[in-house]
């Protein structure tokens, strides 16, 4: 590291004294990398080995079982269960957060007065507590005709639309899902209007004197430099998603049956609940492994696809 | 084509107002029903409470230990930003400044954590902080939160420091300041911008996380405004007024801050993302 100094530097003026180097040594990044490492490094590392083991967490007994957790994981109703919700929930999040989050940044840049206001209301969801949120529309999804989004339903005439929102299985995913929207489109409308702040109006302005429409210029110029904000709120709703306990541990638990279980709750519950600690770091290893290639392709592929303004 | 205000932004502004109001009726029936008593929300319906009835808030505030959950919070979320502040500034001086290999291989391992689902760790440092005996302590959850946060928070301030001219710090070490003097007198105060998103980012993380202060605090008196609410709508389930007013004096504290701060909230959220 010695003699590394900047070139900026006129070094003939300056005598530097022995042993000190313009760089900062490695001693500056020490203490954090300590911390990771014990913090999440060696416990994620020791976790990937116990998922192929029979570790129950009862003193120091375990054993090599190979595959075996694996097996389980891919066979076992209640975990295959879990792996179908979370994609199907992630891609529901994916689009309908982002499609929201986008028609409410399009409709707060605008010349309309009361865009300030809007932008405070439709954000401050996301700033609260997922579990504090979701004990809110636990009741909303209440099952009863005159409670919650029922009420509402059975006041504007539209009765038949009402539903046991948590209670039936064919159901209760997607009211998750509604509340999620709910909760964080205003974030996703947050980083779109970051980016549509980015657009120059010149652009606009050419576009529409060489003819372009309205949604012809949303196509051919918002939408392409939107491309990097379009790449951060996909990246974090499908890890957000995949992921998901919080809402789903506050609302349903998971049921009913296994209609609402995520990878998350039930790798809580095998280890907390039933100790079964190597089955429960295995699928754990399995959502890594899957959030991890989704982040890296949709990366590459999303990023191939964004241009310079 | 600057755009005036005409009819188009009329039809436009009503339209927005119109999703507003349908995105605050959660929020109408949150209020009213947490200013209604137990037998008036028996008698069903979303009307305005009436009459108004303020029990339900003394009762929660009391019974959950809002005030206790609410100070228990506070320390958990200072301590950690304050450690990830000083951590990850400091490593990011050494990543930021010096290019060779070992100083890039230690930026990755950072990225790594980005990605990283933490439930990999979960239960194996569930028990290795069982074992240390630190279940249930603020340190338990200090730490937690600094080694979790610290990828991020490294990544942050990697990218800025490589925006800032490299010349002020020298110079102050050339004037014969160590490197420790010339960072913190010099290099630091230059991360300002960077560091209110860190702050931003972090707090609202942390003062809202949920499932590891559950498993290492629940029972301790030490819990966390999310897993004391928690902890108190198990209890009172189904009696909504004082659940309602149990989940409004757990949200204002995070929503005063944001509605004071909004404008740094909210740059904080669409900027500190930029990958």
């Amino acid at each position: 590291m010695h003699g590394a100094a900047a070139p900026t530097l006129n070094r003939g003026h300056h005598k530097r004294r022995a042993g000190r180097t313009i760089l900062p040594t490695i001693w500056f990044t020490i203490p954090a990398l300590v911390v990771y490492l014990i913090i999440v490094i060696y416990p994620a590392l020791s976790g990937a080995a116990y998922a192929f083991t029979d570790w129950s967490g009862v003193g120091e007994q375990l054993r090599f079982v190979g595959l075996e957790n694996f097996r389980k994981v891919f066979t076992d109703a209640q975990s295959l269960a879990a792996l179908r919700n979370a994609v199907a929930l992630t891609i529901f999040i994916v689009f309908v957060q982002n499609g929201v989050g986008l028609v409410l940044a399009l409709g707060v840049h605008s010349k309309i007065k009361s865009r300030n206001v809007l932008r405070t209301i439709f954000f401050a969801p996301a700033v609260v507590s997922p579990v504090v949120i979701a004990f809110l529309w636990k009741y909303l999804f209440d099952p009863r005709p005159e409670e919650g989004i029922n009420a509402v339903l059975g006041f504007i005439g539209l009765d038949f639309l009402r539903q046991n929102w948590l209670g039936d299985p064919s159901i209760a995913l997607w009211s998750i899902g509604i509340m999620i929207v709910w909760q964080l489109a205003g974030y996703s409308m947050v980083i779109f209007l970051a980016g549509l702040q980015g657009v120059p109006q010149e652009l606009h302005e050419a576009a529409s004197i060489d003819g372009a429409g309205g949604l012809r210029r949303f196509r051919s110029i918002t939408l392409p430099l939107l491309a990097p904000a379009i790449t951060i709120c996909t990246l974090l709703s499908v890890i957000g998603g995949l992921k998901l306990f919080d809402q789903v541990f506050a609302l349903t638990g998971g049921g009913p049956g296994y209609a609402t279980e995520t990878p998350s709750t039930v790798i809580y519950k095998e280890a907390f609940v039933y100790g079964n600690y190597g089955y429960s770091t295995a699928i754990a290893l399995v959502l890594a492994v899957v959030v991890a290639a989704v982040a890296l392709v949709q990366l590459k592929w999303l990023r191939g696809k964004e241009v310079e303004a | 084509m600057r755009t005036r205000y005409g009819l188009g932004s009329l039809l436009r502004e009503l339209s927005m107002i119109v999703v507003a109001i349908i995105f605050l009726f959660p929020v109408y029936v949150l209020v009213s029903l947490s200013f209604k008593s137990a037998a008036d929300i028996n008698a069903g319906g979303l009307g305005l409470p009436q009459p108004v009835d303020t029990s339900n808030y003394p009762t929660a505030w009391e019974s959950a230990s809002i005030g206790a959950a609410f100070l228990n919070s506070l320390t958990i979320t200072f301590g950690s930003i304050l450690l990830l502040i000083v951590l990850g500034s400091l490593a990011a001086y050494y990543l930021a400044r010096v290019s060779s290999n070992v100083s890039y291989g230690i930026y990755i391992l950072f990225l790594v954590g980005i990605i990283l689902p933490f439930q990999l760790a979960l239960v194996p440092l569930y028990r290795m902080m069982y074992e240390a005996g630190l279940l249930g302590t603020y340190g338990s959850m200090i730490a937690f939160y600094t080694g979790l946060q610290l990828p991020f928070t490294v990544f942050l301030y990697t990218g800025f420091l490589r925006g800032v001219p490299r010349e002020y710090g020298e110079a102050a070490l050339v004037d014969g300041a160590g490197h420790m003097m010339s960072f913190v007198r010099v290099t630091f105060p230059m991360l300002r911008p960077i560091t209110g998103t860190v702050i931003i980012l972090n707090a609202v993380f942390i003062w809202n996380d949920f499932l590891t202060p559950l498993l290492y605090l629940s029972g301790s008196g030490k819990e966390t405004l999310p897993v004391a609410i928690y902890a108190f709508v198990g209890q009172y389930t189904a009696e909504w007024g004082l659940v309602f007013a149990s989940v409004i004096l757990a949200a204002v504290p995070m929503l005063a801050v944001f509605l004071f701060l909004q404008r740094f909230v909210i740059k904080g959220f669409a900027s500190g993302l930029k990958g």
